[in-house]
């Protein structure tokens, strides 16, 4: 998990999204919540999948080649 | 932006330079297991990241996650096991230990290595109960399971080349349809699972899913089929012919995938939600009785099923299944028509299929005339 640092949220969000974790499961704490909604909405898509520029490229070319772009 | 990958990272795990090199010059030494499709497609979908953030074939600890509690042992959502199966004779007559390298092997051709991490047994009448929900081997997933090995074998494996695909003109792998949608400037995208060709429901629900986001994958199954099913060619030129004629450009991505189906009705259903997020997807369009076989399940279970997972990462769309209503003149849901039973025509896949098999074109309000047309003219729809 890594080093961790402290973030400030409302407390009525912090009771709706525990509410919402008691309700709902799939997260063990709000942090947990936080997080995962954090990363989900700043991933960026070239980090996630790990592609240089010339792999990028051939991908293009194959779509192409296809007729997809 | 499109969804990022199950678990965070794509998956890619196909052997390439030195390493291709050294198990070109080690193969020959290694222990060897043939395999069938259906694990050497496994196989394909687990390195090209299809399965993200699956490495390989399950280890024990994942497994008996997966068949409890629906999560892998990390806690991320996983519904279905993806598991490799051998015999206790082969296990026996190859001395394996964990950290062997193991060939996987389809019809002789090399497919895979497998790192072993793993070996351990499963009591397949608990893993049908779990999955299926039946331990019925009249259901042709709890079937499949039955005449599989005793002996399961976990670890990461590395793709060497995947089995013969017919259709790979029209497969395209998650990193693929990542950069397409880039390309293509879609930030929403919502996937439709299908094994059928288009009539006028589909049409309905796939433009209802539409108004809301950039762009539709269009995603048939292919692979194993039984007597009767339409051949997955004559699924791609139906939908060419619906989508070339009453939808605007561009907005339709049309793609095979190669994956195993079982049936697993509500279970299932979120497994193909999974595997469209690792394509980008960020909505998916489940059906009623998705993934469903016979009467195991119910008409709805498989939207239910949803709301177990509010940390799926890939937004469902329950779009109720459309009909023709006489009096609003057009195709409608319950949702939003007020009009009686006795108003509305039901457009059955069974009725559809005996039509076409004659040769014969649907009424126009079943089917668009270009796919019954693309259908007929071809030689041998459907497998014998
Ligand atoms: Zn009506």
């Amino acid at each position: 998990m890594g080093d961790k640092v402290s973030v400030e949220i409302s407390k009525e969000l912090y009771e709706k999204a525990k509410k919402f974790i008691e309700e709902n499961g799939g997260f063990k704490d709000v942090s947990e919540l936080v997080e995962f909604l954090l990363s989900e909405a700043i991933s960026d898509e070239a980090e996630t999948v790990g592609m240089t520029p010339e792999e990028e490229e051939e991908v293009k070319e194959r779509l192409r080649s296809l007729g997809y772009i | 932006m499109v969804s990022r990958p199950h678990g965070g990272r794509l998956v890619r795990r196909v052997l390439t330079g030195r390493r291709r090199e050294i198990f070109e010059a080690q193969s020959g030494e290694m222990p060897r297991l043939e395999v069938p499709l259906e694990r050497a497609i496994d196989a394909e979908d687990l390195a090209r990241g299809v399965f993200s953030p699956l490495e390989g074939f399950m280890v024990e600890d994942d497994y008996l996650s997966v068949l409890n509690r629906m999560r892998l042992s990390n806690d991320l959502p996983w519904t279905i096991p993806i598991v490799l199966d051998a015999t206790r004779e082969w296990l026996e007559s190859q001395g394996l230990s964990p950290g062997d390298d193991i060939v996987l092997l389809y019809n002789e051709l090399p497919i895979a290595v497998l790192t072993l991490e793993d070996v351990y047994t499963w009591d397949k009448r608990l893993h049908a109960e779990k999955v299926f929900k039946t331990r019925d081997p009249g259901h042709p997933g709890v079937e499949a399971v039955y005449k599989r090995g005793d002996i399961l074998l976990g670890g990461r494996l590395e793709l060497i080349q995947g089995p013969p695909n017919p259709l790979e003109r029209y497969t395209l792998w998650p990193l693929e349809t990542r950069v397409l949608f880039k390309e293509k400037g879609w930030r929403t995208i919502a996937a439709f699972q299908t094994r059928n060709v288009p009539h006028l429901g589909h049409e309905y629900v796939q433009k209802a899913a539409l108004t809301f986001v950039d762009g539709l994958l269009v995603h048939p199954l292919s692979g194993w089929k039984k007597k009767g099913d339409y051949r997955d060619e004559v699924i791609i030129r139906a939908y060419e012919a619906l989508t070339s004629h009453y939808y605007p450009r561009g907005v339709v991505v049309l793609s095979v995938l190669r994956m195993n189906m079982n049936y697993a009705g509500p279970r299932e259903a979120v497994h193909h939600a999974i595997v469209r997020k690792n394509f980008g997807a960020t909505h998916f369009i489940v059906g009623r009785d998705h993934a469903g076989v016979g009467s195991y399940y119910g008409p709805y279970e498989a939207w239910e099923i949803f709301r177990e997972f509010p940390d799926l990462g890939i937004t469902p769309l329950f779009v109720r299944e459309a009909y023709y209503c006489t009096r609003c003149g057009g195709m409608v849901n319950e949702k939003v028509c007020p009009h009686g039973e006795e108003y509305r025509v039901r457009i059955s896949g069974t009725r559809l299929r005996e039509i076409l098999r004659r040769g014969e074109r649907p009424p126009e309000y079943m089917m668009r005339p270009e796919v019954a047309e693309a259908i007929i003219s071809h030689p041998n729809p459907f497998i014998e």
